[in-house]
């Protein structure tokens, strides 16, 4: 090597005369496109089929369409004419108002977008779908030409003359909306400005709150339980221990549905437990399922592979002989365990606890099947307000709301324990 | 210490040994129990989802093989069939997308110098971390636009994208044993790049390659929220038969699958099992 290498002014070259560090440099780079070329298909497919889609769930939350269409692009004469009105003013709108309106109405009936247009405004404004659907056929017979469309509207349905109502169109003007975030936060436009509603109206602020506290016991079950397993698995011997693993990585590998269908099967009023319960001579049945109670048992043991791999990992790591020497300095168990062995397992708990709380905080299919009325999650209020209510523009906030939640805790994850250190089994 | 007994131990030592071993015992049996105890009841001669008298003592008239012979369609009934047709055709093409492209990228990823790999490996796991119900209503706002909502392949590809994060971290681990100055020897022995990759490096990263497959094998055929919300009639997999059997009117049926799905996933455990030793002993680490 030394000997191929020519100085001129002290510059190191290569074998081929170029400078060292320039060539090197080269290889480098040859290197890192190498890598990225490797990475490059992966990456535009998560980027089609993941990151895009996201990306337009997050896009939904803020724009304010009803079906494809923008609502400017619906009621474009009455976005116009409703920006000289102040609805704090306390009176209804002008008569410019109610003749685009009459204009605007129409062209949305003709496309059949009225019944839509009225389903859209009552998620804010409720009774409005009901006035937007009796009104279509009368409102198409006006003639926007003539010079009292006010009273004529108001003769179809007296509710034309409600300034909240008409809040709600001018509140909606725009393209872009942050009403459904509004409504995630439990917040509402009033005639005086954005307020939080009613203590006892705020349901998403205390479905988001429940799906973290049950998240959290949770969490906390699967410590409890998976801790004393993990011990006793890194303490034994290899044979034993891989034994063992085996039982918890069959629930790990068992279908999810398989195993909540078990638990339901299970926890039901005439399930196996309950007839355990009654045959060790109790009278009444428990309710075990369809409440807060019956999420906690199946989902902790849904979970507890996901804390016990992770604690199992790290003890494997500390040599036994840091307790015996604790011990033999005088600590007592108690002493030689929380000031000995503990802490280090603190990485473990960390990971596991981690990443059952991030898994626990999005489930959905556990607590639709065994939750009841008391114990879904947000996951399931998103699927409600998506199959069965159709207020997409509310999931995809409420999503989003969820989405950040669970970002800021994969971030912490990473920084505590590393993406790259994710171990499965 | 505390989980193993020493010879000079003392009585409380011992009770304390003892109560650990039990308290154990009792979790592996929580662990265990709910699995298993779908196998028996499956086997039950009536519509219950509780052991009969006549099971328990143990008379032959209180066993059948009723719900199987309903999960084969003898009722007339041939939804669960079909589910399961649907759900064998979904999974391994979702399967082959994800171990091409995620064993490419964990090469990718294990190479020396990559720039951004951090951030790279935080976005190819996300899908794991993202609930189902964002990534599912994301892909529906999305798939719908551009036509792949409501069909096979938006189902396939969506399944894809959720079984990469298995795949890149069974791989990326198995890479992180891998010897590289190996293809360093092939390529100065002549050989070209492909020839090292498909003899050199593939045979030893094999054992990794395959439980990353099926991890995302498992992965699809499992699904559920996908299959709601961005497929359609007839995409309809053996989950999403359970799920909505779940929901509604709970069919006895279910006990039968449910033993059919422990049994494949025994099979994936031991196979997964077998190939995580056997790469260990090729690495020239002991088995343990």
């Amino acid at each position: 090597m030394a000997q191929n290498d020519s100085t001129t002014g002290g510059v190191m070259l290569a074998a081929d005369g170029t400078p060292l560090k320039k060539s090197l440099d080269r290889a480098l780079r040859a290197q890192k496109i190498r890598a990225l070329a490797l990475i490059a298909p992966l990456l535009l497919f998560i980027l089609v089929s993941f990151v895009f889609p996201i990306g337009e769930m997050l896009l939904r939350s803020v724009q304010n369409t009803v079906g494809t269409d923008y609502i400017p692009d619906v009621l474009p004469n009455v976005v116009v004419e409703l920006e000289e009105w102040d609805p704090a003013s306390g009176e209804a709108p002008p008569e410019a108002v109610y003749r685009a309106m009459a204009i605007d109405f129409s062209a949305a009936f003709d496309n059949k977008l009225h019944t839509q247009l009225g389903r859209r405004f009552n998620y804010e404004t409720p009774g409005m779908s009901s006035l937007f659907r009796k009104s279509g056929r009368p409102v198409t017979k006006l003639d926007p030409e003539s010079g009292n469309l006010k009273e004529a509207f108001l003769e179809i349905d007296k509710d034309w003359g409600r300034i909240d109502y008409w809040a709600t169109i001018k509140a909606n003007s725009g393209r872009y909306t942050i009403n459904y975030f509004l409504a995630a936060f439990d917040a509402e436009r009033t005639l005086d400005g954005i307020k939080l509603k009613d203590p006892d109206e705020r349901v998403y602020q205390k479905l988001l709150l429940r799906t973290l506290g049950l998240s959290l016991v949770i969490t906390l079950c699967t410590l409890a339980l998976g801790y004393p397993v993990a011990w006793l698995l890194a303490d034994l011997p290899a044979r034993t221990s891989n034994l063992l693993l085996i039982l918890v990585l069959l629930p790990f590998w068992t279908s999810l549905l398989v195993r909540t269908s078990a638990w339901k099967i299970l926890l039901q009023e005439q399930g196996v437990i309950n007839d355990i319960w009654i045959w060790l001579g109790f009278e009444d049945r428990l309710s075990l399922i369809n409440n807060q109670l019956g999420v906690i048992i199946a989902m902790t043991h849904i979970l507890l592979p996901f804390m016990v791999l992770p604690l199992y990992s790290v003890m494997k790591t500390i040599p036994p002989s840091y307790l015996r020497a604790a011990k033999s300095l005088g600590a007592t168990n108690t002493v030689a365990f929380l000031r000995v062995y503990f802490p280090q397992t603190t990485p473990g708990i960390g990971a596991g606890g981690l990443l059952v709380f991030i898994l626990a905080v999005g489930y959905f299919i556990t607590p639709e099947l065994v939750g009841g009325a008391d114990g879904t999650f947000i996951s399931n209020r998103i699927y409600y307000q998506f199959s069965a209510s159709g207020n997409w523009g509310l999931a995809a906030a409420l999503g989003t709301v969820m989405l950040v939640v669970v970002l800021m805790l994969y971030y912490i994850y990473d920084k505590l324990v590393g993406v790259d250190n994710v171990k499965l089994g | 210490m505390a989980t193993t007994l020493q010879p000079y131990a003392t009585t409380g030592q011992r009770i304390w040994f003892y109560t650990f071993r039990v308290l154990c015992g009792l979790i592996f049996f929580y662990l265990i129990f709910p699995i298993l105890v779908v196998i028996p009841l499956s086997f039950n001669s009536q519509d219950f989802f509780t052991f009969t008298p006549e099971m328990l003592r143990l008379d032959p008239d209180g066993f059948s093989l009723k719900h199987y012979r309903d999960f084969f369609g003898e009722n007339g009934d041939y939804s669960w069939l079909q589910a399961f047709g649907n759900s064998i055709k979904i999974a391994p093409l979702a399967t082959l997308i994800s171990v091409s492209l995620g064993t490419l990228a964990a090469i990718g990823l294990t190479q020396p110098h990559v720039p951004f790999k951090r951030q790279i490996t935080a976005l190819l796991i996300s899908p794991m971390i993202v609930p189902l119900i964002i990534t599912s209503a994301g892909m529906f706002f999305f798939y719908a636009n551009i036509g792949l909502q409501g069909t096979f392949a938006g189902v396939v590809l969506a399944h894809a994208a959720l079984g990469i994060p298995f795949v890149i971290i069974t791989v990326t681990a198995t890479l992180s044993g891998f010897d590289t100055s190996l293809t360093r020897a092939a390529a100065n022995m002549g050989a070209d790049p492909l020839t090292t990759f498909f003899r050199v490096q593939m045979p030893l990263i094999l054992p990794g390659v395959i439980s990353g497959g099926l991890f995302a094998f498992i992965t699809s055929f499992d699904e559920v929220v996908v299959v709601l919300l961005v497929g359609s009639a007839g995409q309809k997999t053996l989950p999403w038969q359970m799920f909505i059997g779940l929901r509604e009117q709970i069919s006895p049926t279910i006990l039968a699958v449910a033993t059919i799905l422990v049994v494949v996933s025994i099979g994936l455990l031991t196979t997964v099992e077998m190939l995580r030793r056997r790469s260990e002993r090729l690495r020239g680490m002991s088995p343990s």
